[in-house]
């Protein structure tokens, strides 16, 4: 039993930095009806350029905020320079897009920083609570914490704020808030440096656990995908819970289920993204998309 | 005869120029090199398969590395462990990867092309530590070694009295490939210029009125999954041949972005693309180490950062700078030129040639 | 002419070849392929891109002491060494084509260091029959040493990953005979050898294992496999780990509230990944390891000759970094292979180097291995180092533990 709450309690703390990722692929998916496959490699990045700050001297609480711009900007560039030129082409072109620039940047990272793994710091010390027998970290509960603060964020800039609304009138009703004198393809790059930004907060936050290197969101991008699906791509709400589930379900699989055993928790992931695409292709909280010819 | 000889379309001719270089190549290069261009055919016959599936179906497949590893498994375990003529395995991993492709096919009719990238995505993710469970069978982490194949005698005396040494392993395993990669790159050009492939192409540029005119749009879906699944199957049976071993990292995430590299940058949705695409995708990471260093025009800064990124930076600048600027690859482009040169402005004004043939799927 | 010219030149050429029938006759085989009066070649392929780019740094180490050995002696007899590195990104397919086009193209005299377990499999078998040299190969795989009556031209170099396992075997037993044993490997032939090599060595005693987990090298986190292992309730782990595993293992037992006797191996140990663990927050207490090779980070050494010649060699490397235990593995193991070109002499044959390496070693003062760490082969044993020191973290660095253990002979 103890060793079952251990497992919760660790699942939901990688559960915590899945749900991060994903809740910038939700942003761009709803801004655009894409999936991001650079996303993991540009949050990569923006931890770079945390960890380049912080080694050069500047203060975390600084060099944090100061990222977190830089990521917004970043962001921006990507989709004004990128992205824009073939806004309108199909999605097949966009995917293929984004994939070469996950290509891309996870090659020049490696060209410009290398690929020993490097330490990073984290503001919440690896100090544990006790939760009826299992232990818990406060990076743990820090990167938990951390997701709901940044899915609050989310949820009252979009509901609650004039750009907000206007964001999600461009991405739905692009035609009409062209009429309405929106500037379209801003709110959409807008929508990117938003992505872009809760990607670099993820990637700080995985950083201290699985450590800085080029590749270190290779594999964390696809349980990102299996949480964002299964919680209904467009709900940000959604992602964070399936960030939850996937990390408590790979835990939990990898122990209990003789055949997956600890190798292929991976293939868990997988599992989760084909089972919810069949049976359940809007995820748990998303609405059933109408699809337009 | 010699009448329609004179009048043979100019790309007749062109066909018949690559087809006789391509059998020429190995008797003027070093013996490794045609191993090099049968990994690279290889890769020109699994993008051919990707084209199939992407260009003409419109189903966006980034998991194809996945079914060239079925493919090779199943040719080394059928040769190594029942002791199979390797050459016989060839087809029926061809078939056995088809038949699991086109299985695969049926849940993936229910995806959008968004979510089928997706999920094909996270199988080459995956694939290499799939393969590895299984080790009993699939030799696990140790691979399988396989033996250097030997050229028939006939024709290893006929090529050593054309060119005065006897054939090696590697240009042996160049023209098995080249055999298969004429055969297939046929089949392809009469299936697409058929009523399949008219079918495929009518359901890409709109579902609806696609099945509006009466076409199975399941069927065909998941014909082009299988045959797709055929080739990338041949093609990863005539890669253990090629590479003489199989092993799970022969089948890492990036050879599945370098048949889309490929793909792309040969030409989506035509027949010699993935030929230029193969040839493109499989030197360019030999050429940007080895090339590029030795280049002293390339400022040292950028010719190092090359060298020390590996591919990865290049093939990423390059889908993006492809996709934006000529998004039918080098086959559009040069289809394009000669258009131009010929003066023929064909279809309406291409003022964004380039953009692909559109797909509804878009949301 | 640039290569792309030659291939140029070749496209051209093909049609006129085979229009002529024409024959090209190769040059007739030599048996010195590689050496001139001048020079040696050696080649090399190793991941410099990829997934496992962090040792590509091992083949400049090599390069910077065989630059060193150049200008400071003029090469080894006369002849300078001339070193060819190629990329394969850690990918068995590339392995392949590029070994060859050192071997036929470039005409390599042997080839040296290569890294990789599945990658220099898939070339083993290829060198052998042609006869060429794959020497020292960067990979602990037993295969690599064990079967050398099978495939005489190649050997390793570094500590067999059993032989490894086998000596915390005997510590485990000296020092904690009632333990109760967790494994954690990563589940590839890396940590499987190591398995094998811990079950092996504690013989009849292997019932004290009571739990192992393996990881899949693109696993997100292994906080389940060491919660098992705490819950199944071992009090001794052996980490079977690569370096970022093994830090990360070490933080999760420490806020596990865990305080285990912890064994890890010899790859994951230089100071600098401890230093990383300890910043992470891992408590490392009761850590245990082993190591052959002189850490550049360990204080002790810092005066000792063999590691000012470290410092020196690797200047002539600028993109290596000092402190990274894998460039004084390049440096050692490179210091190796000029031993054995050294005691080629004047008969520097394919067949005579391989001997000599496979065979013939007997080098006892590599400066850059720990004190009494010998270096040898003979007709019957090929595992060239089987020596290793226990040692254990201080909170600072890491002492050692009585004298060295030896297991050679011990793998079968």
């Amino acid at each position: 039993m103890q060793e079952f709450l251990q497992l919760v309690v660790s699942g939901l703390a990688t559960g915590g930095i899945f749900a991060s990722l994903a809740l910038a692929l939700v942003l761009i998916y709803n801004a655009m009806g894409l999936v991001n496959f650079a996303q993991g490699e540009m949050a990569m990045l923006a931890t770079f350029i945390a960890f380049t700050l912080i080694n050069r001297g500047v203060n975390y609480w600084i060099a944090l905020p100061l990222t977190l711009v830089i990521a917004f900007g970043g962001g921006i560039a990507i989709q004004r320079i990128v992205i824009r030129p073939v806004e309108r082409a199909p999605l097949l072109t966009l995917v293929i897009i984004t994939l070469g620039l996950a290509t891309l940047l996870n090659g020049l990272a490696g060209a410009i920083f290398g690929y020993v793994p490097r330490s990073f710091p984290s503001p919440f010390s690896v100090q544990t609570v006790d939760i009826f027998g299992a232990y818990a970290s406060y990076r743990d509960l820090g990167v938990i914490a951390v997701s709901g603060v940044v899915l609050l964020a989310i949820y009252l800039l979009l509901q609650r704020t004039t750009v907000g609304l206007t964001m999600r009138a461009a991405a739905h009703h692009a035609e009409a808030s062209r009429l309405l004198g929106v500037r379209v393809s801003w709110m959409l790059a807008l929508g990117w440096g938003l992505a872009s930004a809760v990607g670099a907060v993820s990637g700080i936050m995985v950083a201290p656990i699985i450590l800085l290197e080029p590749n270190m969101m290779q594999t964390i991008i696809i349980y990102a995908f299996a949480a964002a699906v299964l919680g209904g791509i467009e709900s940000p709400l959604g992602a964070v819970i399936g960030g939850f589930i996937v990390g408590v379900t790979v835990n939990l699989a990898g122990t209990y289920l003789p055949f997956v055993g600890g190798d292929l928790q991976l293939a868990v992931a997988l599992a989760i993204i084909i089972g919810v695409l069949i049976l359940k292709p809007n995820g748990l909280l998303g609405r059933p998309s109408v699809r337009r010819v | 005869m010699a009448h329609r000889l004179r009048t043979l379309p100019p790309r007749y001719w062109l066909v018949l120029v690559v087809v006789l270089f391509l059998i020429g190549l190995p008797t003027v290069i070093d013996s490794f090199q045609s191993g090099e261009w049968a990994q690279a055919l290889v890769l020109a016959i699994a993008i051919m398969g990707l084209n199939i599936l992407v260009g003409y179906s419109g189903q966006l497949s980034l998991g194809h590395g996945a079914f060239m590893a079925l493919g090779a498994y199943i040719s080394a375990i059928l040769a190594t462990r029942y002791k199979m003529d390797y050459l016989v395995t060839v087809p029926i991993a061809g078939l056995l990867t088809g038949l699991i492709g086109f299985l695969f096919g049926v849940p993936a009719l229910r995806l959008s092309a968004l979510y089928l990238a997706l999920a094909t995505f996270a199988l080459a993710v995956v694939a290499p530590s799939l393969i590895k469970r299984p080790a009993g069978l699939t030799g696990g982490v140790q691979g399988i070694v396989l033996l250097p194949p030997v050229p028939p005698q006939p024709l290893s005396d006929a090529y050593a009295f054309l060119t005065g040494t006897a054939m090696t392993s590697d240009q042996w395993t160049y023209y098995v490939t080249l055999a298969w990669g004429l055969v297939l790159f046929w089949l392809a050009w009469n299936l697409l210029r058929h009523r399949a492939g008219r079918a495929m192409r009518a359901i890409r540029d709109g579902e609806v009125a696609a099945a509006a005119s009466g076409i199975n749009l399941a069927g065909y879906k998941t014909l082009a999954f299988g045959i797709s699944a055929f080739y990338a199957g041949i093609a990863g049976s005539l890669f253990g041949l090629a590479a003489g071993f199989v092993s799970p990292d022969s089948f890492p995430v990036a050879l599945s972005i370098q048949l889309l590299v490929g793909a792309v940058v040969g030409g989506l949705a035509s027949i010699p693309g993935p030929l230029i695409g193969g040839i493109f995708a499989y030197f360019l990471p030999i050429e940007s180490n080895q090339w590029v260093p030795t280049q002293t025009w390339i400022p040292v800064q950028i010719a190092t950062t090359i060298e020390k990124a590996g591919p990865a930076v290049t093939y990423g600048a390059v889908l993006i700078l492809i996709m934006i600027f000529a998004p039918n690859g080098i086959v559009g482009l040069v289809g394009g030129a000669y258009a131009r040169l010929r003066g023929r402005v064909r279809g309406a004004p291409d003022r964004d040639t380039g953009q692909m043939p559109q797909d509804t799927q878009t949301v | 002419m640039t290569k792309i010219g030659a291939r140029i030149a070749a496209v051209a050429a093909s049609l006129v070849a085979l229009a002529a029938c024409g024959g090209s006759a190769t040059p007739a085989a030599q048996t010195d392929v590689g050496i001139t009066s001048t020079s040696i070649s050696l080649g090399n392929t190793i991941a410099q891109s990829g997934p496992a780019a962090a040792y590509g740094t091992i083949a400049n180490a090599e390069l910077a002491y065989f630059t060193y050995i150049n200008n400071t002696q003029g090469g080894v007899n006369g002849r300078k060494i001339d070193f060819k590195i190629l990329d394969d990104a850690y990918n068995p397919a590339q392995t392949v084509p590029l070994t060859k086009q050192l071997v036929e193209q470039d005409k390599v005299f042997a080839m040296f260091s290569g890294l990789g377990t599945q990658d220099q499999t898939s070339v083993r078998q290829y060198l052998n029959a042609q006869k060429v040299p794959q020497l020292f190969v960067a990979t602990g795989a037993t295969t690599f040493m064990l079967d050398e009556p099978t495939y005489p031209y190649t050997i390793g170099w570094q500590p067999p990953y059993q032989g490894e396992a086998r000596i915390y075997a005997k510590d485990v037993l000296a020092n904690h005979p009632s333990a109760k044993i967790g494994v954690l490997y990563q589940n590839d032939d890396y940590g499987q050898d190591y398995l094998k090599g811990l079950k092996d060595g504690l013989g009849s005693n292997s019932s004290m294992i009571v739990d192992s987990e393996s990881y899949d090298v693109t696993a997100a986190s292994v906080a389940s496999q060491l919660a098992t292992l705490k819950a199944k309730g071992s009090d001794t782990v052996f980490l079977f780990t690569t370096p970022a595993f093994t830090i990360m293992s070490l933080v999760i037992i420490t806020a596990l509230h865990w305080e285990p006797t912890i064994y890890l191996n010899s790859v994951s140990n230089p100071e600098v990944y401890m230093g990383i663990a300890a910043k992470a927050g891992a408590a490392l207490k009761n850590v245990t390891s082993v190591g052959y090779i002189k850490d550049p980070t360990d204080p002790q050494w810092a005066s000792d000759s063999g590691m000012q010649l470290y410092k020196t060699v690797i200047a002539n490397c600028s993109t290596c970094n000092v402190n990274d235990g894998f460039n004084i593995y390049g440096v050692a193991v490179a210091w190796s292979m000029v031993d054995v070109l050294k005691q080629a002499g004047s008969d520097l044959t394919r067949a005579n180097v391989a001997k000599i390496a496979t065979s013939e070693l007997n080098e006892t003062n590599n400066p850059f291995l720990l004190p009494g760490v010998v270096v040898k082969t003979t007709s019957t044993d090929h595992f060239p180092i089987t020596q290793e020191q226990v040692i254990t973290w201080n909170g600072t660095g890491w002492t050692q533990q009585g004298s060295l253990i030896d297991e050679r002979g011990t793998i079968k």
